[in-house]
């Protein structure tokens, strides 16, 4: 022993340090590092980027640029001929927009006269004042005479280049707005006449060819009509399914196979869903195409995967000790399971179940196929009227190729990345409030 | 009676069975016996008593009843069109239905003089608001009439029998109520079936998904044979033009192969690099507060929807690329705004997220005295990294590899936007290619006709993806199974 150590340090004492190539080795250490920093940085960078890109073309959606106009609702353009009072349909088919029309050129101070000035107005103002001056004399026909103060919208061009979108060092023959009408918004402007609002419209709004007059009101009702149907039936199926795997099931063939399915169907393609309810729910069962309660079945399949393992796991986390003492004091298995087991589970249930419904927010595919992808203007008063979800819209919107339509899908990307963090938050406060460790 | 107003009542009935029921059962309990079940589970023995038989009747004459209806207009339709082509005699079977529900609309002075040619009905019906098509014929009317009269007596049947269904099974529920009478028991079975019922949903499902794509992909081979399909390098199905038999497009899936593999193949390129470092770092280096505040930003990207992906392509990356590129030739830009690259770049930072939770999760299982022992014998960090811990992970990183590409190639929204239409074979990158899940989108949206092969293709692409998608799904759970085993 000793003379071992003893001639070991002799010669330890004489050699020189062997060079292993620390110097490298740490170099490569820290190059490592720096990929692993570089890698979050780069997804980091990436989700800032998508971020700023989309709220920055799609906060001015929230604006909305309105004229407010002395409208005379002058009986010689409404009923020229006098025959309303036996003819309903003339206050229908009235000629509205000349009354917007006729208010703007004595705002300006135009010549009524001069038809190549009137001819520039022509897209000024919203063809949407149609409707909306018709609902005013609807609503109370004794307006007819009179003269009132009404919000009237200005046409999608216009409302861009108030808000500073359009370029006006392009020549003019190349843009949508002509330099008289660049003139008369700065005066009107000036006045006080024109200008923004938040765009309300936006959200009540349904589909509709003038950008101006389309919004998510449709599609938010489809989408909610869809997530109140993934919750009352995703819900109390996922659950019921997890607590027989968990608690009831014993080891066999069977519930393997139950087991190898639910894994594999939370990682099928949420498209094949989409065949799955055409082929099923449409073809087969003959429910109505454009359905949210269609959409809500296929999104129910869907979800009920991750609401079932989140559940599992949750159940899981409850430990032994609980069920022993449940069972000790003579609760049969049932009761054990419902009174005890499942409302310290329920935490961990409540945050899956959120998750799940996030996730089938904002799925957009499997909906495409079953008929959502409609152009619909009107509510939908059941869910079986045709509607279309939130991202649907975001979709159609994406395929239009007006620059006042991108401005709207980044509006609505906005309010449906909101609801999504909202749903988020909120797991993350249940989870952080009520989980129990163990 | 309307099936939901039945429903309603039986329902009515089975809660005041439960009220009865209990309040019988604890004016029962005298003191004298030891009652076995607590008084509501006598009263909920009595409701679903009475509740289940009388729903599952109705359930099951519904769908009797329409299949009934069904075979009973086809057998009233006149024997010139029963004779024609099946199609045929289904349209005629539709029309004869929506008249029947329309006519349902009318007050019944209207229906006891029901006038019998279509042209005088249609605009009584059209006043109701109803939109009928203009080939219905008038030998449709009375046909409708007598489907209308045979549904209403399937539905009195209906209604009488499940609500008297439900009366009996509540009297039988509430005469067997005794202080020793097994209620909990029976109660309880009950809910273990439902529970039972509940989990075999997902079994379900997945017979549903193979069957309804089998069976409309048959109908496809049935009309193009199956070398056409899977060896086909042309993708051109043309539009199912009225009339034209629709034989003449090729549906080559070959293209849209090779588009959802390349473009899957950049994805992984951009996912697997970043999302394993990332893992690796937070895992191994980050410090605890650097960890809580970065790794839910990784997640955040995660939970934005595919859409909001695709739009970034479509609108920011795609235009930015082809801008590039522009300036670099000085002219003509080498990349096109909807090409390979920008939808794998995209598709692959979506993939991020779901390298990066797997592999961390891998990586956080492999035992704690490898690590140490590495250490111990003087390698650095990194090295004990890329020499220990991810051979020793690699089976299970190579599961989530698997799991991570079968994600790539069934995501549909951003290679909707971002990869284009046109089915090319192409081994540029800079160029537009297509995928299967593009093709199904398109097939699919519009107005369909379901017997065409331009739409039945749609499920041969489904199922094709499906059992792609299957294989790497169950082979990749194996492995992270075995692996997860291996260190137990």
């Amino acid at each position: 022993m000793t003379d071992i150590s003893l001639d070991t340090l002799a010669t330890s004492v004489a050699r020189p340090r062997r060079d292993i190539g620390l110097k490298k080795r740490y170099a490569a250490e820290r190059r490592f590092r720096l990929y692993g920093v570089l890698a979050i940085a780069i997804g980091l960078a990436f989700l800032a980027v998508m971020l700023t890109s989309i709220v920055s073309k799609g906060y001015t959606a929230f604006w909305q640029t309105t004229v407010t106009l002395p409208i005379n609702f002058d009986e010689k353009i409404i009923d020229p001929s006098n025959k309303r009072a036996t003819d309903p349909n003339v206050l229908i088919t009235a000629n509205y927009p000349k009354l917007a029309e006729a208010a703007l050129i004595e705002k300006l101070g135009i010549d009524p006269n001069d038809k190549a000035q009137v001819r520039k107005l022509k897209g000024f103002l919203s063809d949407s004042s149609r409707v909306q001056l018709r609902a005013i004399v609807a609503a109370d026909p004794s307006v007819i005479g009179t003269t009132r103060n009404v919000d009237i919208l200005a046409a999608a061009n216009l409302d861009s280049a108030f808000k500073g979108q359009i370029d006006l060092d392009v020549p003019e023959s190349r843009r949508k707005v002509s330099d008289q009408q660049v003139e008369w918004m700065n005066k009107l402007k000036a006045e006080g006449v024109m200008a923004e609002h938040f765009n309300t419209g936006l959200f009540s709004y349904g589909a509709s060819s003038r950008p101006e007059t389309s919004g998510v009101g449709v599609a938010l009702i489809g989408s909610f009509y869809m997530m109140v149907i993934v919750l009352l039936l995703a819900l109390p199926i996922g659950v019921a399914a997890s607590i027989y795997l968990e608690e009831f099931a014993k080891k066999s063939r069977f519930t393997d196979l139950i087991e190898v399915n639910i894994n594999n169907l939370a990682a099928v393609p949420s498209i094949v869903f989409g065949l799955l309810g055409l082929a099923v729910f449409i073809n087969f069962l003959g429910l109505p195409r454009s359905a949210s309660f269609v959409g809500g079945l296929v999104l129910t399949l869907m979800t009920l995967p991750t609401i079932i393992i989140a559940t599992r796991a949750a159940l899981a986390a409850v430990p032994p000790s609980i069920r022993s003492a449940a069972l000790g004091l003579g609760a049969s298995k049932m009761q054990m399971v419902f009174q005890h087991i499942l409302p310290l589970a329920a935490p961990g249930i409540l945050t899956g179940t959120i998750i799940g419904l996030a996730r089938a927010l904002g799925e957009t595919a499997p909906l495409l196929l079953i008929g959502m992808v409609a152009f619909v203007a009107d509510y939908p008063k059941t869910p079986f009227d045709p509607a279309t979800a939130l991202p649907v819209q975001i979709y159609m919107w994406a395929n239009e190729a007006e620059r006042a339509f991108v401005e709207r899908m980044s509006g609505a990307i906005i309010i449906l990345l909101l609801f999504l963090m909202a749903m988020n938050i909120v797991a993350i406060v249940l989870r952080r409030r009520f989980e129990r460790r163990w | 009676m309307s099936f939901l107003l039945v429903f309603a009542i039986v329902l009515a009935i089975g809660l005041v069975a439960f009220v009865v029921g209990r309040q019988r059962a604890r004016a029962q309990d005298d003191g004298t016996v030891k009652p076995h079940s607590r008084a509501h589970y006598h009263g909920w023995w009595a409701f679903l008593t009475g509740v289940v038989p009388a729903v599952l009747f109705l359930a099951a004459w519904d769908t009797g009843a329409s299949a009934y209806l069904d075979s009973h207009i086809h057998a009233s339709l006149p024997a010139d069109v029963a004779d024609g082509t099946v199609a045929h005699e289904d349209l005629a079977a539709g029309l004869v239905k929506s008249l029947a529900s329309g006519m349902r609309r009318l007050d019944s002075q209207t229906l006891a003089a029901l006038p019998q040619s279509f042209a005088e009905l249609q605009p009584m019906l059209a006043a109701k608001g109803v939109a009928l098509a203009p080939d219905t014929k008038d030998y449709m009317i009375p046909i409708a009439a007598d489907a209308n009269r045979v549904s209403d007596r399937l539905d009195t049947i209906a209604a009488v029998v499940s609500i008297g269904l439900a009366l009996i099974g509540v009297g039988f529920g509430l005469s067997r109520i005794s202080p020793r009478a097994r209620a909990r028991n029976n109660v309880e079975k009950v809910m273990l079936w439902s529970l039972l019922g509940a989990s075999t949903l997902a079994i379900l499902t997945t017979i549903g998904i193979v069957l309804s794509m089998l069976f409309q992909t048959i109908a496809f081979f049935e009309k193009i044979p199956l070398t056409n399909f899977f060896f086909g390098t042309v993708w051109d199905p043309r539009f199912a033009a009225a009339g034209s038999g629709g034989a003449e497009g090729q549906f080559g899936l070959i293209p849209l192969l090779a588009g959802t593999l390349y473009i899957a193949f950049v994805a992984l390129l951009v996912a697997v690099p970043i999302g394993l470092m990332s893992a690796v770092y937070m895992s191994e280096y980050a410090a605890p507060k650097v960890r809580a505040v970065v790794k839910p930003a990784l997640e955040l990207l995660a939970g934005i929807p595919t859409i909001v992906y695709g739009i970034f392509a479509l609108v920011t990356l795609g235009p930015f690329l082809r801008d590039i590129s522009a300036a670099l030739t000085g002219g003509t830009p080498f990349i096109q705004a909807q090409s390979i690259l920008t939808a794998g770049l995209v598709m692959g930072v979506m993939l991020i997220p779901v390298v990066s939770s797997l592999s961390d999760d891998i990586i956080t299982a492999v035992p704690r005295a490898m690590r140490d022992g590495s250490l111990g014998l003087g390698a650095t960090r990194s090295e004990t990294i890329k020499r220990v811990i991810l051979p020793a992970a690699l089976p299970g990183i190579v599961g989530a590899i698997l799991l991570t590409a079968s994600r790539a190639i069934g995501e549909t929204m951003i290679v909707v936007l971002a990869a284009g239409v046109a089915a090319n074979l192409t081994l540029n990158p800079f160029e537009a290619m297509t995928t299967i899940t593009v093709k199904i989108v398109n097939q699919l949206t519009g107005d369909l006709e379901f017997n065409t092969p331009q739409t039945l293709v749609a499920f041969a692409l489904g199922i094709t993806l499906f059992a792609l998608t299957l294989v790497m799904n169950i082979v990749a759970l194996y492995i992270v199974r075995k692996y997860r085993e291996q260190y137990e």
